[in-house]
């Protein structure tokens, strides 16, 4: 009786906090269903199901377009953290070399840098290799990740060492050995990792926001402060199903990436 | 990739290893760290020198540094009102999100640590804000926020409250953006303690039970002690976050009401790129990597030692 009770007691608290947590993103796509005046009436929701905020929204803004550029800069930025950071992962962990401590250091001490202290003198880096308005610009910055090798590290050292011993003397390579055994070992930190890098390069709003100034790579979180700024006061379901569309695809990534997001963060942080 | 154990020929002779020979090693690491090692020079050593040494200086639209004017850019922060509500905004919005947002993620990772039927729905809803990205929440909190036909407003005055204008009350904008904050932030806290909780050995659980141990006194004596570097973790995280705020500044508040929310990096690029002072953007840029520096040191001197690790 008792432990019933307290399983009653758990899923009521589990519900309510679910629902505060969870309503804003509920909210905004209830919204992004409304027409004006069903919004100023206050009305939760919706009596017809129509999508016209949605044309509305791809209308006013070249969505489809800045969609696409999202795609390809957190690709890219994905891919290329990925690669840069277990290229350096496999050096930590596999070759022996002279001042391997000092200069694993020294990429831990990146992570004190924070990036926004730097903005001035890339944005003047960016602007003199007419990088502004590129794809190179908004990506290339971001290749080199502190957590991202430190993270990898960590997995890589739990291949045995017997295995490395025994591809030198076979007479593979260490290329090879990286490729064929060190990357699918970690399957799971590189998921984790590809899954982040893609989720916070998605999110990014403050950097592509001053190297881009016109419509050509500019990414859906631009539009988002665009779309803001066009309707003020007035379409409020436009701007909602502009929200909708620009979260959907880290939902959704998020909803598949989470169990590997949960186990390999928590990994990364504490070893 | 060029690879090195291949475009090495056999050597047949008795003498020493050569020079060559021995730096192998060096030379194989150096090309796996070549990229990373000239990315962070180039968008990140070398960027961070320049920020000093811009601070400096009194420079022109472009970014060039023109007249060296030593210490005066700090002298001129130092006594600049604007940049003192700055930082009070920016201590103040640290206090506000980082301790009541880890306390929330970590009540939430407690809750959803327990093995019951559908629990799997509840942690991918508490989750869900770290696939909203920051344009996205300032949007959608925007509008909870809006004056007549926002959500709180319209819950206020149905029960006879007088509505409260949120981002526009200098005492209550950074109230708002914090709470718009901690939600955003549940998501990454709530995913990386609810990983930690996970990774707490079963047995340790499994003997005080045995004992009769009530569920507090397991709380205490080993869920946060077992917990406590994944916890310092997300703490460290967060307030380096904190610190780092921006995109929720832009789009709710800009800054104002009266400079109440012009919290350190929203300034920084005020300064610089709406009023091309890079001079004295710089210098708070200098003091921004300072602020976050102390953080991290301050976190591993004291907070190591409280830390048990396994």
């Amino acid at each position: 009786m008792n432990g019933l009770l307290k399983k009653i007691a758990l899923y009521l608290v589990l519900t309510i906090t679910a629902f505060v947590v969870f309503f804003p993103i509920l909210y905004a796509f209830l919204i992004s269903f409304m027409t004006g005046g069903e919004l100023l009436q206050g009305n939760l929701f919706s009596k017809s199901f129509h999508l016209e905020n949605y044309q509305k929204a791809f209308e006013r803004l070249p969505l489809a377009h800045y969609l696409m550029n999202s795609f390809i800069i957190s690709l890219s930025v994905m891919i290329g953290q990925l690669v840069v950071s277990s290229m350096a992962a496999y050096a930590f962990v596999f070759i022996p070399f002279k001042g391997r401590d000092a200069i694993f250091f020294l990429f831990i001490s990146t992570m004190m840098i924070p990036w926004e202290a730097t903005m001035i003198p890339n944005f003047i880096t960016i602007q003199q290799l007419d990088w502004i308005n590129t794809y190179q610009g908004l990506t290339i910055p971001f290749f080199a990740m502190a957590f991202g090798t430190f993270l990898l590290r960590q997995h890589f050292k739990t291949i045995p060492k017997e295995l490395d011993e025994a591809a030198q003397v076979a007479g593979i390579s260490r290329f090879k050995f990286f490729v064929k055994i060190v990357v699918p070992y970690c399957k799971n930190s590189l998921i984790t990792l590809g899954a982040y890098s893609f989720l916070t390069t998605w999110n990014m709003y403050l950097w592509p926001l001053l190297v881009t100034n016109n419509d050509s790579v500019r990414t859906v979180q631009i539009g988002l402060k665009q779309l803001r700024t066009q309707e003020l006061a007035t379409d409020w379901g436009v701007v909602m199903a502009g929200v909708v569309v620009v979260i959907i695809p880290t939902l959704v990534l998020l909803f598949i990436g989470q169990k590997y997001l949960q186990k390999g963060l928590a990994q990364g942080a504490l070893k | 990739m060029k690879d090195s154990l291949e475009m090495e020929q056999p050597i047949l002779t008795d003498q020493p290893l050569s020079w060559w020979k021995k730096s192998l090693n060096i030379r194989t690491a150096c090309l796996y760290l070549l990229p990373s090692f000239f990315l962070f020079a180039v968008f990140l050593f070398y960027p961070m020198a320049k920020t000093v040494y811009l601070s400096f200086f009194l420079t022109d639209q472009q970014g060039i540094a023109n007249v060296f004017v030593g210490l005066e850019n700090y002298q001129y922060l130092l006594q600049s009102e604007s940049f003192r509500k700055s930082i009070k905004a920016t201590i103040l919005f640290v206090l506000y999100t980082v301790p009541t947002g880890v306390m929330i993620a970590l009540a939430l990772a407690l809750l959803t640590n327990e093995k019951v039927k559908g629990i799997g729905i509840f942690r991918t809803m508490y989750a869900s804000t770290m696939g909203v990205s920051v344009a996205a929440s300032s949007v959608v909190w925007l509008f909870l926020f809006h004056p007549s036909i926002g959500f709180f407003n319209k819950i206020i005055t149905a029960i006879g409250g007088e509505s409260v204008s949120w981002l526009l009350d200098p005492s209550w904008a950074l109230v708002s953006i914090s709470v718009t904050t901690i939600w955003m932030n549940i998501g990454f806290s709530f995913l990386i303690l609810l990983g930690g909780l996970q990774n707490i050995d079963e047995q340790l659980y499994e003997s005080a039970k045995i004992d009769g141990a009530s569920y507090l006194y397991k709380l205490r004596r080993i869920t946060i002690p077992m917990l406590s570097p994944t916890l310092f973790f997300v703490l460290t995280v967060s307030l380096i976050n904190a610190f780092q705020t921006f995109g929720q500044v832009d789009i709710l508040t800009q800054g104002g009401p009266s400079e109440s929310t012009n919290v350190i990096v929203y300034s920084i690029y005020r300064e610089a790129f709406v009023n091309y002072q890079f001079g004295t953007a710089s210098a708070q840029s200098v003091f921004l990597f300072l602020c976050i520096l102390i953080v991290t040191i301050m976190q591993f001197k004291f907070g190591e030692k409280k830390v048990h690790y396994q």
